[in-house]
């Protein structure tokens, strides 16, 4: 698995790009690239953008919303129109919406606190290069730690996405069903996570990157980095 | 605008909090009228806060050596070795005053002060933990300054991009008028990569880097300084607005010129702003300062010399850097989108010299202003050492059962999930035990080694005898590493007291202190870090002396374990394995949390610490841990034995059932006594005999008090209790409470 070329983008106040950058080492043996905000290129040979999580420009005008204006997303906007595999985790997802490159936003969290704790998540499809490494239905638990991460789009989007097969990640149970109870944030259809049309594209709120190694404890966000790499591979 | 030339009266001196005494002391030193200026410089640099002027001569008798230790109390931060070339830097600090008046900016800018001072050293900050201390659950304010403060450091952190990993939370009436928020950072540093604040060579560029200086936050240490009386809401303007987007880009900006080998000295602009830090630059490389204010980067207009020098304003550093390397240090500081400017210049003539607008604002000796500060011999008397409690004429008013039901569940003892959840305790990726256990546990970079973090003190003990208190709270954080499998290496103390001009105050300091002394000098525990918060009292109409919190002087203790995977965890781990008690149970029950939360008494002696007993019982512990025959490890502490193994059955999702309470102890201060240096240890049923008998070689006492398995808690002679019902009982009370609910 040495073909992956990733490129870990670093705005100011992102803060989990060094988690997401050694995950990606861990399950890829390659070191990805740290492509700061002002490059108007990506790599030669970048085959996946990563959009870690933090709080970019802190968060103080609308989550993601500079970070998305940021002269390297147009090159990532480029790359994901060529069929690019992009991936945003919490912040990340946020720039993504905000950079229009997935639909929706993300509100504050329904009990309008911060909330980090490990979440169970049902993987709807595993036909995707994120979640090959996964079988659809499995349940998998990853932390959340977000104060914005609950998804809404109009009914029209939401009805689009459902239709289209294009929700990922939901909240769930541990048991796999869909509950309010294990919706710790309020998002609409317990959406966790959403890929673009073309499925190239995906952003979540949990973050994977901290549950892979079996030292730390649950090892069951491996599944996506490995998926990936093994994508990358076939795709090589 | 007022005149730098303002005639000083005494009234104006009062207002800056300095006595006329003090006042008289200026005049000798500098032998003529300051200016207003200057005024405002010795009332920052003279006040309790910066000063320790009531601290000072007592906090000489802790120690603060060792072979682990690089670095002592006296710097941003305490420094440790941790062997590879590395070292754990760390401190904790108390932001009391401001989260009182503004507890959301208050907690937050107490987070962002404390992660300052550690990578102000050079060290990257891996985790964050904090003691909180709030009035009773019934009084008016407490669900807001909960709210606002837990809120608050959630905020500076997660955004700063720390986890914050561990704390304590605790409730009690004397806090009501005085919440204390203290917050400690650790960083990781190259051991021989560690910055200081001393400036050497004359002429060298003084450099300003971060956010600018506006007027917040002035004369926010001398607030600090004072009880509260009852216009402490007015103080709001003083309390300063943190901006952790800021911090965490002065933070990769720092690092990035630390290791490109610009910086010759650092200083970050906390209390007292620009005026502590650079004459403590000066002061330490026994060098002058000049310092040209037309060029400190304002965030306003017109602010006068005066609110400049002393302007609280957040995520601020001074520095001396190398000439050579000005240029690319700027490069950096550009890129990272902060403030940088050459605001004056290291001169040799010890004096420290302010200019503005053509005008020379301040002229004054800079050594003197530190090393002439007023300190005090305060008088003192001890607390008297209250009569023990004899647990048989403590009558039990409700079965064993219910009264662990009801302890569960109070305030103090519940679960405080509702406050950790709001903290990002994942990030960094290095999270080992997470809160809720006895101690954190992290992995130091890729490992092997780990720390494990703890913050400790039981201010009842305190309060009922200060010295005792003193030593059980290093005892208790001594244990709580040990717990988890550590080597304690060294503390930070955060001594938070009432009035110090209350000689009943003083001897609770003086108490505190010598207890804090002689556990770490037993322990080999030494103090490499600390802040002092006096003062922590209200005001209350119609009475003579302010109410005082209750003494608190919080612990936050360091360990290293050399492999972080062996780390030990308190759940119950199996079905049928041994539940072992280790140390001596005599049924202490005063100052217990049964007396208080049960029977309804705050009374008697606290339980002594036996520090000999306290170090044989947890080196054998260690041992158990590190050989792997211990299978889940829990200190005692509040609740004492059942209240543990009620926290180990609910951790592990599994219950136990326990043996019968010895004949010469009554069930009640067999089951709840809080007697010193204990710990349950499960080890596999084969393997207890064994324990057993290395115990008696050890000469520790240890005993079989149950075994583990099954849904329920069965304690002899009571109903079993569900573990589920427990575990609903020990998370339900918070979140109710915080919800308005109770």
């Amino acid at each position: 698995m040495a073909t992956m070329k990733a490129a870990v983008l670093v705005f100011p106040g992102i803060n989990r790009e060094r988690d997401m950058a050694r995950t990606l080492r861990l399950v890829s043996g390659q070191a990805p690239a740290m492509v700061w905000h002002t490059e108007t290129a990506l790599p030669a040979g970048t085959d996946l953008v990563v959009i870690p999580g933090g709080f970019s420009y802190g968060d103080y005008l609308r989550c993601g919303a500079i970070a998305a204006r940021s002269p390297i997303m147009d090159a990532v906007r480029q790359f994901a129109a060529g069929g690019g595999l992009v991936l945003g985790v919490c912040n990340g997802f946020q720039i993504l919406c905000e950079s229009g490159l997935l639909p929706g936003v993300l509100m504050r969290n329904e009990n309008l606190r911060f909330i980090c704790r490990d979440v169970y998540l049902r993987v709807e499809r595993s036909d995707t290069p994120f979640t090959r490494g996964y079988n659809a239905g499995q349940v998998v638990k990853v932390p959340v730690a977000h104060g914005e991460g609950n998804y809404i789009a109009d009914g029209e989007t939401i009805a689009r996405l459902e239709g289209e097969g294009r929700v990922i990640f939901r909240y769930a149970a541990p048991d796999g069903m869909i509950d309010p109870n294990w919706n710790h944030n309020g998002a609409i259809n317990a959406i966790a996570g959403i890929v673009s049309d073309k499925g190239n594209v995906l952003g979540m709120m949990p973050h994977p990157e901290n549950h892979v190694e079996d030292v730390i404890g649950v090892t069951d966000g491996r599944g996506l980095f490995a998926g990936l790499a093994e994508a990358l591979e076939s795709a090589a | 605008m007022i005149p730098n030339d303002t005639p000083i009266t005494p009234a104006l001196v009062a207002e800056h909090g300095l006595k006329p005494d003090e006042y008289q002391r200026i005049l000798d030193l500098i032998g003529r009228e300051p200016t207003l200026t200057e005024l405002g410089i010795f009332s920052a640099m003279w006040n309790e806060h910066c000063s320790y002027k009531s601290s000072r001569v007592h906090l000489r008798g802790l120690p603060t050596a060792g072979p682990q230790v690089i670095q002592g109390p006296g710097e941003n931060a305490g420094v440790v070795d941790i062997g590879d070339g590395l070292a754990v830097v760390f401190k904790m600090e108390s932001h009391n005053h401001p989260s009182y008046i503004e507890p959301y900016q208050g907690a937050a800018t107490g987070v962002g002060g404390i992660l300052r001072d550690v990578f102000t050293m050079g060290a990257r900050p891996i985790a964050c933990l904090n003691a909180l201390s709030f009035g009773a659950p019934s009084h008016a304010k407490t669900r807001h300054l909960v709210a606002g403060v837990v809120a608050g450091i959630g905020g500076y952190g997660n955004s700063f991009g720390v986890p914050t990993v561990g704390g304590s939370v605790r409730f009690h009436p004397r806090y009501d008028g005085n919440c204390l928020v203290n917050a400690m950072a650790v960083g990781i540093a190259k051991k021989d990569e560690i910055f200081y604040a001393a400036a050497s060579g004359v002429g060298m560029p003084i450099v300003y880097l971060g956010s600018k200086t506006g007027r917040d936050g002035i004369h926010g240490a001398t607030m600090a300084s004072a009880e509260f009386g009852e216009d402490s809401e007015e103080k709001r303007p003083t309390v300063q607005v943190g901006d952790p987007f800021s911090e965490k880009l002065l933070l990769e900006a720092c690092l990035e010129i630390m290791a490109k080998g610009c910086v010759i000295a650092i200083q970050d602009m906390g209390a007292a702003g620009l005026t502590s830090s650079s004459t403590e630059m000066g002061a330490k490389g026994e060098l002058g300062v000049m310092l040209d204010l037309d060029k400190v980067p304002c965030r306003e207009e017109g602010m006068t010399a005066y609110e400049m020098m002393l302007s609280e304003s957040q995520e601020r550093m001074l520095m001396v850097l190398k000439p050579e390397k000005e240029e690319e240090a700027e490069a950096i500081f550009r890129k990272w989108g902060l403030d940088f400017a050459v605001v004056g210049e290291t001169t040799d003539t010890k004096r420290f010299i302010v200019r503005h607008q053509g005008d020379i604002m301040v002229d004054l000796p800079i050594t003197e202003l530190g090393t002439e500060a007023p300190v005090y011999h305060r008088p003192f008397v001890f607390t008297e050492r209250p009569a023990s409690v004899d647990a048989t004429k403590i009558q039990a008013p409700i079965g064993i059962a219910e009264a662990l039901e009801k302890l569960i569940a109070t305030p103090d003892m519940c679960s405080k999930r509702w406050v950790w959840e709001q903290y990002d305790y994942v990030i960094g990726g290095n999270t080992v035990q997470r809160p809720g256990g006895d101690a954190a546990v992290v992995r130091v970079e890729d490992g092997p080694k780990g720390l494990a973090l703890t913050t400790d003190v039981t201010p009842r003990y305190c309060e009922a005898d200060p010295f005792e208190g003193g030593k059980q709270a290093v005892a208790e954080c001594w244990r709580n590493l040990t717990a988890v499998g550590a080597t304690p290496l060294a503390i930070t103390d955060n001594l938070n007291f009432g009035n110090p001009e209350r000689p009943e105050i003083m001897g609770q300091f003086v108490g505190c202190i010598r207890g804090i002394a002689e556990a770490c000098e037993a322990l080999d525990f030494p103090v490499v870090s600390g802040n002092v918060s006096l003062y922590n009292e209200t005001k209350v109409a119609g009475e003579e002396f302010g109410r005082a919190i209750l003494p608190t002087p919080s612990i936050g203790g360091v360990g290293l374990l050399a492999d972080f995977r062996k780390s030990a965890t308190l759940a119950f781990k199996a079905e049928g394995e041994a539940i072992l008690l280790v140390g001596e149970t005599t049924g202490w029950l005063g100052q217990s949390m049964y007396l208080r939360e049960v029977c309804g008494r705050e009374e008697g002696a606290p339980p002594p610490v036996d520090l000999t007993e306290e170090r044989e019982n947890g080196d054998f512990v260690r041992a158990l841990i590190a050989d792997g025959t211990a299978t889940a490890v829990h200190d005692l502490s509040d609740g004492g034995l059942l209240v543990a193994v009620a926290e180990m059955a609910v951790a592990g999702g599994m219950g136990a059932v326990l043996g019968d309470a010895p004949q010469d102890i009554p069930a009640h201060a067999h089951w709840f006594g809080e007697d010193q240096a204990r710990y349950v240890v499960t080890v596999k049923a084969d393997q207890a005999d064994a324990v057993l008998a290395r115990a008696r070689d050890a000469s520790v006492l240890v005993s079989r008090v149950g075994s583990t398995g099954g849904e329920m808690l069965a304690l002899p002679g009571e109903m079993p209790l569900a573990v589920d019902t427990l575990r609903a009982r020990f998370e339900g009370w918070l979140p109710a409470y915080m919800a308005g609910e109770l």
